[in-house]
């Protein structure tokens, strides 16, 4: 048996576990704390018992949410950094994070939701991240090869743009609106929106079905553009429909969830540290483990000072850049 | 098999290569050579479909390599570059690359076929003990080993190589070359590579292209075009061309400026 099939289907299965294990520990763990156990009686009541609506209502939406946007940024992460062989792209740095939270900006203020209805989130949020990824894309392109550090610095100071313009929009928009860009900016993995919901999770499994169309691509850009198209990739081809791919996922991630940083750098940082660079094996458990840290994250957020709950990006930051500082100084000694 | 009309292409702005003509026959092995910018990279990269053509074209099996899809490309024509950025992943992985032409649309895994393509090309370049190390573990000489192994996974008819023996000591010269060699005459391969060291283009190409400034100076049987008054021409440089006792073919002997003074006082 080919033994790559067999690391895939050993990583996978490991990691289908952990999330597994988290999601039940999250499931279960928060200010109101329910005993495993109770399970059976809680579901045979139904919605007249309180916690039953804790669990499916609160609890599980949350989890699936965190699984969806999880696995999507991350895996958004291990693509772009595929494409351009190095640690440091991922969608926030490339400006598509940005772009993306500009877009629902002007969906807030422009009230887009009347005319496009629930769906103008994560539509504006796409638009948004599409439009800085293709300018980022055509201002590097001008000279011929897309300098890598071009393009980082083309993306950084695009998302400073952005976030201007997002103040510009803050300070000129009327009160209601202003709370909610900012309960929007804070990010938060609560969604009522059960529509929403299903629509993130087939987003992000779809993002993972299409990027394993890639996965070879993505195994030949690791060795160079020039050399990954006398390996018969269409580079050009490749490289626009994986920019899409990336600006969706993305998109609509931030519109849903708000800006949560470094899951999209950290997490496809290690799983390349510890299982290699073939992204067959590294598009699966980037993005499984994507969602467990984020559904871990997020239990963290909501019980650490309960009743009150952090910011969910709060605690990615903090996490992921101080894991990340740690790795990185201990590579080097 | 391979047949250049008229290529001209180069980088915006600064440099290009003219008016190139020439056609290699199969089971060839054709060297270029030239200074140092005179354009040999360019031109693999115009026959190789890494630069867009301004003018003219080339065609593969009568084919114009602009129209054939990359897969077939890869499929009929290797590449290997001058070098390659450090990659972590294992000998035999880098190998396997090799078959991604060939690989079917939807297949994620090597079929039990790739493995063993793979295989035979490790075993043809003598590094099947490679197989488990690591690419940044292993030498430069090992390396370009590895890297003909890959462009023989890919079962090509045609190889194009940049400068496979820059910065490599005799021995690894020798080694790279002679397989190469081998490879020409047990599997038919034809072989088209950018040589910087004249010596060894002469030891190993029948023919050879001689670039100066971007255009074709001279191109022949070795004899032809490794003389004392070409190469002069072209490199600027006092030279003198021997015949290698053994080969019988020709070599260049530098001269420092020093002694041509003191022995060759009227240059």
């Amino acid at each position: 048996m080919n033994n790559k099939i067999l690391k895939w289907a050993t990583l996978t299965g490991i990691l289908l576990i952990l999330l597994l294990i988290v999601s039940i520990f999250s499931f279960f763990w928060g200010t109101v704390n329910i005993p495993a156990g109770k399970i059976g009686e809680i579901i045979s009541k139904g919605r007249a018992d309180t916690r039953f609506v804790i669990l499916f209502d609160i609890r599980l939406p949350r989890i699936l949410l965190a699984f969806a946007i999880g696995g999507a940024l991350s895996l958004a992460g291990v693509i772009l950094q595929g494409m351009f062989r190095n640690p440091l792209v991922e969608p926030y740095t490339l400006g598509i994070s940005g772009g993306a939270a500009l877009g629902v900006c002007l969906n807030i203020v422009l009230r887009m939701q009347n005319i496009l209805g629930v769906f103008s989130l994560p539509v504006l949020g796409f638009i948004g991240g599409i439009c800085v990824i293709t300018l980022v894309y055509i201002l590097s392109i001008k000279q011929d090869i897309l300098r890598i550090q071009g393009l980082l610095l083309c993306g950084v100071m695009l998302s400073f743009i952005c976030s201007s313009l997002i103040m510009l929009i803050m300070a000129i928009s009327r009160a209601e609106d202003l709370h909610g860009i900012i309960f929007w900016i804070m990010g938060s993995l609560e969604q009522p929106n059960w529509l929403l919901i299903k629509a993130a999770l087939g987003m992000s499994i779809f993002g993972l079905m299409a990027a394993y169309i890639f996965c070879f691509d993505l195994n030949a850009f690791s060795l160079g553009e020039e050399e990954a198209l006398h390996l018969g990739i269409n580079v050009e081809k490749s490289k626009r429909l994986l920019f899409i791919l990336t600006s969706l996922l993305t998109g609509f991630s931030v519109s849903i969830a708000g800006i949560i940083g470094f899951v999209g750098l950290i997490v496809p940082h290690f799983m390349r540290l510890l299982i290699g660079n073939d992204h067959r094996v590294l598009l699966i458990t980037s993005f499984l483990s994507g969602a467990i840290f984020l559904i871990f994250c997020d239990t963290l957020a909501r019980t650490i000072i309960a009743p009150m709950e952090f910011p969910v990006g709060v605690i990615t930051g903090i996490l992921g850049g101080s894991l990340f500082i740690y790795t990185f100084t201990r590579k080097l000694c | 098999m391979l047949e250049i009309k008229n290529l001209t292409c180069g980088y915006t702005g600064n440099f290009f290569i003219q008016d190139i003509n020439f056609k290699v026959n199969a089971g060839e092995i054709v060297g270029i050579i030239g200074p140092n910018g005179s354009g040999k990279t360019t031109l693999l990269r115009g026959i190789s479909r890494g630069l867009k053509p301004k003018s003219g074209q080339v065609f593969l099996n009568e084919k114009d390599i602009w129209q054939m899809s990359f897969k077939e490309l890869a499929k009929t024509m290797a590449v290997l570059p001058q070098s390659i950025e450090p990659v972590t992943m294992s000998v035999e992985e880098f190998v396997l690359l090799g078959r991604i032409p060939h690989l079917k649309d939807l297949q994620f895994f090597e079929g039990k076929t790739d493995l063993i393509i793979a295989k035979e090309s490790l075993r043809l370049t003598d590094t099947l003990t490679l197989k488990n190390h690591l690419m940044t573990q292993i030498s430069g000489g090992e390396r370009q080993l590895v890297l003909i192994a890959r462009a023989l996974a890919q079962q090509p008819k045609l190889l194009l190589l940049d400068e496979p023996t820059t910065h490599l000591d005799i021995t690894h010269q020798v080694r790279i070359l002679d397989l190469i060699k081998r490879l020409n005459r047990d599997l038919g391969l034809t072989v088209v590579m950018v040589l910087h060291d004249l010596n060894l283009a002469a030891e190993y190409c029948r023919r050879l292209i001689l670039l100066k400034d971007g255009r074709i100076f001279r191109e022949g049987v070795t004899e032809d075009v490794i003389n004392y008054r070409t190469i002069e021409e072209v490199y600027k440089t006092v030279v003198v061309v021997e015949k290698n006792p053994v080969s019988a073919k020709p070599y260049v002997l530098l001269v420092s400026e020093e002694e041509i003074k003191q022995n060759l006082p009227d240059r």
